[in-house]
């Protein structure tokens, strides 16, 4: 199924040289010469290859299947779509020299992928010199807003505060260990939850334990007999875990061994979804809790029509969906439906027209690009059940809008960013009315790490 | 007109409302409609009116209430689509096997679409698990007794503590009676009894001290002096406990290092082989114990005995591919074998990601390698890395045995003193080195069966576990063993104390700048060779 492309032609750099000057000459009129009837290239840049390949490898086959199903309907503008897949292995300097293969050789006019921030910090630089569009379907730490992306999964507005809302008001939880895999997206979000803990429900220093453990981390002995004594003070408490990946199957061992259950500290992950659960034997992790803007036991027709299709297309009868897969599903129909409306699948006339496009989630409602490049989306909450699905006990009343810089850090909290005419800036700040260019966000870094 | 109409409707609707009432009544027995009530009560959008149903069905005598409250606390409890109460009695896979709720009768197979479950959140969960305790309080069944008295420490109310202390009389098993005894003695605590204070002195239950610590701050003085005085007692307890615990996760973590460690002792250590694909030859080993329990479904437990001599010959044939491979022809060249090896590595991993799949799979815990051993109320240590712990002991003894006592040991020691003395005395130094790599790998492989207990079997396992195992062997000593058994046992130790104060990461780190300042001043480590061989 996959497509490699490998076009290896020696005169590529002589045509695109060719091609820009063209653009350069001839305008908008440049792109209507391009389109014809060739196929429309849609680039796919996702690790196939090492530690990520276990997260990344599905939504590759996700958007071969989105193209696959956009084919069988009669394609886009009367022109086929083809995917144009490459292996970025998960190698973050290697993932810049991909996206630069995908925009400068291959000229594919949208990409979707990446998977870690870093990945994303990497690739940046490169689809906003070459003015490329990349689709990033995974939930991050926000204080990012780039005019060349649009970030589909969750900011933290859309996950994290939600969910610590829920465990405040629905729970009655007083205490929060914030177990998190050392890097940038736990820290940042920890920081966001901790400032608003103290600020906005009047959490006590003492009743906020936070914890940063290295990546693959197996060792859990110690932390997790530390959060059991953490919980024994009396007080309800509840871990919010920003752990990574392959660290949560040991993790949430430890705590079954050491005999704590979901009932008496309760664990909402924001990293563990139906593909990390098939991982794992399940049976311990029963009412743990996760919070996403999908879950695959979503009770609509749109979600079983695509889980019938992933079924399908995958051939295994016990092949799960994720939130992530389902961000893929919305960016690519966002990203359709705006090529429809500007009737061409040029980079700036597709910015320009995906702002406000409104397509449906699968959870029964709809999803916005809003001005900021993030999208609206549902939050819900979900409770492990012991077939590896979860079992969704609550969710927001309406859609909440993402949110690229966090309300509750100094130095982001002015900032706002919006990319329609004629503000088109992607850190304003409010407060002194300027567009802050590259420093605020270095600013706003600078506060993080202080 | 309209009215006539608007009556033709109301009349439609009457009639599809009779319809379906007659249509539910149809589908769950007729002469049972006190139990169907209960079961529609939880039915309903909101958790708290969830919550009274709840109360509804344990007040209502139904023999049946306890298997309706235990499938509802397992999500198992489901609705037809024509308004049938279900229990799902296996949730995997896309259709699932159902049985009636109310007359247990089995109904066949029925798909995710046409079921809807009664939800519940963590609150009626507990509420649930209260309320069974409550239930099997009563129950001629010991483990329900003792489970449910196990639940009930600091959820006594009054309600339940007037037929308590008769219960506690009549009570036969002594672990329910100390327990209800204690469920009883918090709750006295907690309304200001000062005979609760004397029953829970010495407790370490974390419930009889956190209603300790409120009393000890309350405001009768002397329930307060007598409670802050059994706390400081109970306190002391507990640090012997927990210095106790921190040296068991030591130990524990030590022999996952030791266990990854020593087959490389032998390659590297013994053989002088620098192999960067140890760690995927760990890998191999446990991917096969995943492969024994696909085998046998089922039966994880046998799987993963039989995946010990499976393990070890999967990884020992493996071994003998590279060393064949790629390794003999690489002898006394390090750098270009560290290189070679390293390639290994990866191909393996991605051969993993391809042939099998880049996801983790899952290896099931047997159930008697689950849980902990509660030695007391404050001190349990869990079972999977006790198995760990004793197998690594093993492991190492039989290392130790064939190094000392067999002809192979013997030749092998020879070999790496003095090759070429040892082949003038007839030899076949070749046929060693197979031999000692293969046992190198295959212990590699037992190590991989071991932690596929203890965390992901993926194709990334290896990789966390190389730099370790290096560590331990260099730290160690080269070409000891026994250092690498005292050196990962340590290092285990050091990073369990260290980590509570510093953090994971820290630890880890200051770990690390102690075996470079300690091979600074001792280059071969803890146990340095002896003689001339070690010179060379």
């Amino acid at each position: 199924m996959t497509t490699l492309q490998r076009k290896t032609h020696p005169r590529t750099l002589g045509r695109f040289t060719t091609g820009l000057i063209a653009a350069a000459v001839m305008g908008a009129s440049a792109h209507a010469v391009a389109q014809d009837n060739d196929p429309i290239k849609v680039g796919i840049l996702h690790s196939l290859s090492g530690t990520m390949a276990i997260s990344e490898s599905t939504l590759k086959d996700t958007v071969e299947m989105l193209i696959e199903q956009q084919n069988d309907a009669g394609g886009l503008l009367g022109r086929e779509l083809e995917a144009v897949v490459v292996d970025p292995a998960s190698n973050w300097p290697l993932f810049a020299e991909r996206a630069r293969e995908l925009l400068a050789q291959h000229e594919v006019d949208v990409v979707f992928g990446n998977w870690t921030s870093v990945s994303r910090k990497a690739v940046l630089p490169v689809f906003e010199e070459l003015n490329g569009l990349l689709f990033y379907p995974v939930q991050y730490e926000g204080e990012e807003s780039s005019e060349n992306v649009f970030y589909t999964g969750a900011a933290p507005n859309q996950q994290a505060i939600p969910a610590v809302e829920y465990l405040i008001n629905e729970v009655g939880i007083e205490r929060f260990a914030l177990v998190g895999t050392d890097y940038v997206y736990p820290r940042t979000t920890n920081r966001i939850l901790e400032a608003f803990l103290k600020d906005e429900h009047g959490v006590a220093d003492e009743d906020i334990m936070i914890n940063y453990t290295p990546f693959g981390h197996s060792d859990w002995q110690n932390i997790v007999s530390e959060i059991r004594r953490f919980g024994e003070e009396g007080k309800p408490t509840a871990v919010v875990s920003t752990i990574n990946g392959d660290a949560n199957v040991p993790f949430y061992r430890e705590l079954a061994n050491q005999g704590i259950d979901a009932a008496d500290i309760p664990v909402i992950a924001f990293s563990v979804g139906e593909q990390e659960l098939s991982g794992i034997d399940t049976g311990p992790l029963v009412g743990h809790l996760a919070a996403w803007n999908y879950f695959m036991s979503v009770d609509t027709d749109a979600n079983y029509d695509f889980i019938d299709a992933w079924i399908d297309w995958t051939g295994d009868d016990m092949a799960v969906t994720n939130d992530p897969m389902e961000a893929h599903y919305i960016g690519f129909n966002m990203w359709a439906e705006a090529v429809r409306k500007a009737g061409t699948t040029d980079v700036d006339a597709v910015k320009e027209a995906i702002i406000g496009v409104t397509v449906p989630n699968l959870s029964g409602g709809y999803a916005a690009m809003m001005p900021n490049h993030h999208i609206t989306k549902p939050v819900l909450i979900g409770e492990v059940q012991d077939n590896g699905q979860f079992d969704i006990v609550w969710q927001t009343p309406s859609t909440v809008a993402g949110d690229a810089w966090s309300d509750y850090l100094p130095g982001s909290r002015d900032l706002i960013a919006d990319w329609r005419a004629p503000m088109r800036c992607g850190n304003f700040n409010v407060a002194n009315g300027s567009c802050g260019g590259s420093t605020a966000a270095e600013e706003a870094e600078a506060a993080l790490a202080e | 007109m309209r009215r006539f109409l608007s009556l033709g409707l109301l009349c439609a609707l009457l009639l599809s409302i009779s319809f379906t009432a007659q249509a539910q009544s149809d589908s769950n027995p007729p002469d049972d409609p006190a139990a169907l009530e209960l079961l529609e009560a939880l039915d309903v959008r909101s958790y708290p009116a969830k919550g009274e149903a709840i109360t509804a069905i344990l007040q209502s005598d139904d023999e049946r209430a306890r298997d309706w409250l235990q499938a509802l606390l397992d999500g198992r409890l489901q609705r037809t689509d024509d308004g049938r109460f279900v229990v799902v009695l296996d949730n995997r896979g896309r259709d699932w096997p159902v049985a009636d709720a109310l007359t247990n009768e089995p109904l066949g197979d029925m798909s995710r679409r046409e079921l809807d479950r009664i939800g519940i959140n963590n609150a009626l969960r507990n509420q649930l698990r209260s309320a069974i305790a409550v239930v099997d309080l009563y129950s001629p069944d010991v483990e329900r007794r003792r489970s449910s008295a196990e639940r009930l420490l600091g959820e006594v109310d009054e309600e339940l503590a007037e037929p308590l202390g008769e219960l506690i009389t009549e009570e036969e098993d002594r672990q329910v009676q100390r327990r209800l005894a204690q469920a009883l003695a918090i709750y006295q605590v907690e309304s200001g009894q000062l005979e609760g204070v004397e029953a829970l002195r010495g407790s370490l239950h974390p419930r009889a001290r956190v209603a300790l610590s409120r009393a000890a701050s309350g405001e009768d003085p002397v329930i307060a002096d007598a409670a802050s005085e059994a706390l400081t007692s109970i306190e002391q307890n507990l640090k012997i406990n927990r210095g106790i615990e921190t040296l068991y996760f030591g130990l524990s973590l030590g022999s996952v290092l030791v266990l990854a460690a020593i087959g490389l002792a032998i390659t590297f250590g013994v053989m002088g082989v620098i192999n960067m694909a140890h760690g995927e030859l760990i890998m191999l080993g446990a991917y096969t114990t995943w492969m024994m329990q696909q085998l046998l479904p089922g039966q994880p437990g046998l799987a993963l005995i039989l995946s010990i001599p499976a393990g070890f010959m999967v990884a020992a044939l493996a071994g003998i591919a590279i060393e064949r491979g790629v390794i003999q022809f690489l002898k006394g060249r390090p750098l270009e074998t560290l290189l070679a090896t390293f390639g290994i590595s990866l191909i393996l991993q991605q051969l993993v990601r391809t042939v099998i799949s880049p996801l983790n799979r899952t290896v099931i815990t047997p159930e008697w390698m689950s849980g902990s051993l509660v030695v007391n109320d404050a001190l349990s240590l869990t079972l999977n890395r006790m198995f760990v712990l004793g197998f690594a002991l093993v492991v190492f003894a039989g290392l130790m045995l064939i190094m000392r006592r067999t002809r192979l040991g013997l030749e092998v020691r020879a070999v790496t003193q003095n090759r070429a003395m040892a082949r003038s005395m007839g030899i076949r130094a070749t046929r060693v080195d197979i031999m000692t790599f293969a046992l190198g790998s295959g212990v590699a492989g037992l190590a991989g069966v071991a932690l596929s207990q203890l965390t992901n079997v993926g194709p990334n396992l290896g990789q966390n576990y190389i730099i370790d195992s290096f560590m331990v062997v260099v730290f160690g000593g080269v070409g000891n063993l026994w250092g690498t058994l005292v050196a990962g046992l340590s290092l285990g130790i050091i990073n369990q104390v260290l980590e509570p104060w510093a953090g994971a990461v820290l630890a880890k780190i200051i770990v690390l700048v102690f075996i470079i300042l300690f091979i600074q001043k001792r280059p071969r480590g803890l146990f340095p060779q002896k003689g001339r061989a070690a010179e060379g």
